[in-house]
């Protein structure tokens, strides 16, 4: 039988919900589940995930230099507790895309990358090609496999379960050359990008920083998360973060409102997931309008401002 | 210091893909393939370093069959000083590449590899990471910004949280980002010249690494298409269609 070990996001206080995803995705494999939390001071964290449903044990280990998670320190924990398991789980955000690779290779295989389905014992599917073709990947079934969850592909597991917690101190010790210096976050007080029911984004339309408060002034009207295209984001219109697409975030709001996103195909990979996609074009030709379930042709300078009166 | 980059030959940025109809692959007959993009960043990173005189040489690196001289002759051409094919017939994943690096590494003593983030055809994200791991040597990965002062690098990451910012020491493994820099153009002159630059190419076997442990990738199909939406003239129907489903 499968023993999974998924390796839980959080930013020292609280458990990021990528890992609750990554927890269903486990599910569907079938097997033990158990969460190793890494950080200093983590007993909320590992509190948090003890409480997701069908975990087994929670593994926290803390030590002052596993307080920020730098792949190079992180990598060596998890690999200390590799060998008890056959799986080990992260997710596809930055945070696992950046740790599980490090982790696979000193495990010496290759990693699944983004498991959008499972499709029978170590059998699963991922996209490729931004999305365009999707490819069922076997990891064969003598090899330990090290994968990623696609979050935007897995719904949340729920939080009435009541694992035990096993705390443990390091087996590493920090590596001198790689320093965490800091993190800058323009994220404020709007719902996570990544875990909202509604996004509203937008695109190089708004044409300037100042613009794009517009977006900002709608989204708050509907408690919704701010998204943008590359082409917004490369013009400095708002911050990196707000990304959505191949090389950005994959989102799977409820709701995904687009304004003046034309909808290359390396954005449209990042929406596929949402639940219903309005797109709002001056240009009746936009590609948007092919994946969108409500579109409107209209310029947004004129029909943010409607929809926000309409909204009261 | 001399400075590798990784250089993968994929499908054009531009290039819709479509997936065969037997399911075995993706249709590159006679579509345009080009540099990775994450790659070309991460070669006119390299080229930068270099123009400011912290770097001696710049080289670039593919694995690959013999088509993938054409994406190194474009590095030579952007400017590296030479290139390295590693030769092979098999499609190589990640911890094979990074393999065939580490090999790499091992000749040619660089005090930075620059990779891409990821591939655009396989979505991977991996190479990089995993080189840095077999290297034992520090990974800044997704890389907006890199300052390199003797011995270290200070580096602005791109997090799904903001930015965050990490010191290294070299040698070390960058992945480079989207906002990293703007790639130069390639003049023709650049192109006639980069015909007289140094292609080596040594095949996997004599650089002695073995290929194993390959995941097996099968049953392309296409994405589930979304059901065709529908037109509202304004932001009122907007609102009601909203509505109508629940979502307001």
């Amino acid at each position: 039988m499968s023993r999974i070990l998924i390796i839980a996001e959080h930013d020292g206080t609280a458990l990021n919900i990528s890992t609750a995803k990554c927890v269903t995705c486990a599910q569907a494999m079938g097997g033990d589940i158990d969460i190793a939390v890494f950080g200093d001071a983590i007993d909320s964290v590992a509190a948090e995930a003890a409480a997701l449903d069908s975990v087994n044990k929670v593994i926290a280990v803390s030590a002052g230099h596993l307080a920020a998670p730098l792949a190079v320190n992180w990598a060596a924990e998890a690999v200390a507790l590799a060998s008890d398991y056959s799986h080990l789980l992260g997710p596809s955000t930055t945070f696992g895309r950046d740790l599980m690779p490090r982790i696979a290779a000193l495990c010496g295989v290759n990693q699944v990358s983004d498991i959008m389905e499972v499709d029978g014992t170590n059998a699963f599917r991922r996209p490729v090609y931004a999305g365009n073709a999707i490819v069922l990947v076997e990891p064969g079934s003598a090899t330990k496999v090290v994968a990623t969850v696609r979050i935007a592909s897995w719904k949340a597991a729920g939080g009435s379960g009541s694992a035990s917690v096993e705390n443990a101190g390091a087996s590493s010790s920090p590596a001198a050359h790689t320093r965490y210096v800091g993190l800058t976050s323009e994220g404020g007080e709007r719902p996570d990008l990544q875990s909202a029911n509604k996004v509203v984004s937008g695109g190089r339309a708004l044409g300037s920083e100042e613009n794009f408060e517009l977006i900002y002034g709608l989204a708050d009207k509907l408690g919704a998360g701010v998204g943008a295209s590359r082409a917004a984001v490369d013009a400095g219109y708002c911050a990196n973060d707000m990304q959505v697409g191949q090389t950005g975030k994959i989102i799977s709001p409820d709701l995904y409102m687009a304004f003046g996103i034309s909808g290359a195909i390396q954005h449209v990979t990042g929406i596929k997931d949402a639940g219903t996609i309005v797109a709002v074009n001056k240009d009746s030709e936009a590609p948007i309008f092919e994946i969108a379930d409500i579109g409107l042709v209209g310029d947004l300078f004129n029909v943010i401002p409607e929809l926000e009166n309409l909204l009261g | 210091m001399k400075i590798l980059v990784g250089i993968k030959r994929v499908v054009d940025y531009n290039v819709r893909v479509r997936v065969l109809p037997d399911g075995s692959g993706v249709d590159t007959d006679g579509v345009k393939m080009s540099v990775n993009p994450f790659d070309e960043i991460a070669l006119e990173e390299a080229l930068r370093i270099k123009e400011a005189g912290k770097a001696d040489e710049v080289i670039v690196v593919s694995a690959g069959g013999d088509e993938c001289q054409q994406q190194l002759r474009t590095g030579l051409a952007m400017g590296a000083d030479r290139a390295i094919q590693v030769q092979t017939s098999e499609a190589l994943q990640p911890l094979s590449v990074a393999r065939v690096f580490l090999k790499i590494i091992e000749r040619e003593d660089p005090g930075l590899v620059i990779l891409g983030k990821q591939a655009i055809d396989d979505d991977n994200s991996q190479t990089a990471q995993m080189l840095a791991a077999l290297w034992d040597r520090p990974q800044a990965t997704f890389a907006s910004n890199m300052d390199i002062d003797g011995a270290s690098a200070t580096v602005i990451r791109e997090v799904d949280a903001g930015l965050e910012t990490i010191e290294i020491d070299l040698p070390a493994v960058v992945s480079v980002d989207l906002r990293m820099n703007e790639p130069r153009f390639v003049k023709l002159p650049d192109i006639m010249k980069a015909k007289r630059k140094p292609l080596e190419v040594i095949s996997v076997e004599d650089l002695g690494v073995a290929i194993d442990g390959q995941i097996s990738v099968s049953q392309f199909t296409p994405p589930p298409q979304r059901d065709k939406g529908i037109m509202v003239e304004d932001a009122a129907q907007l609102v009601q269609e909203l509505k109508n489903r629940g979502l307001l």
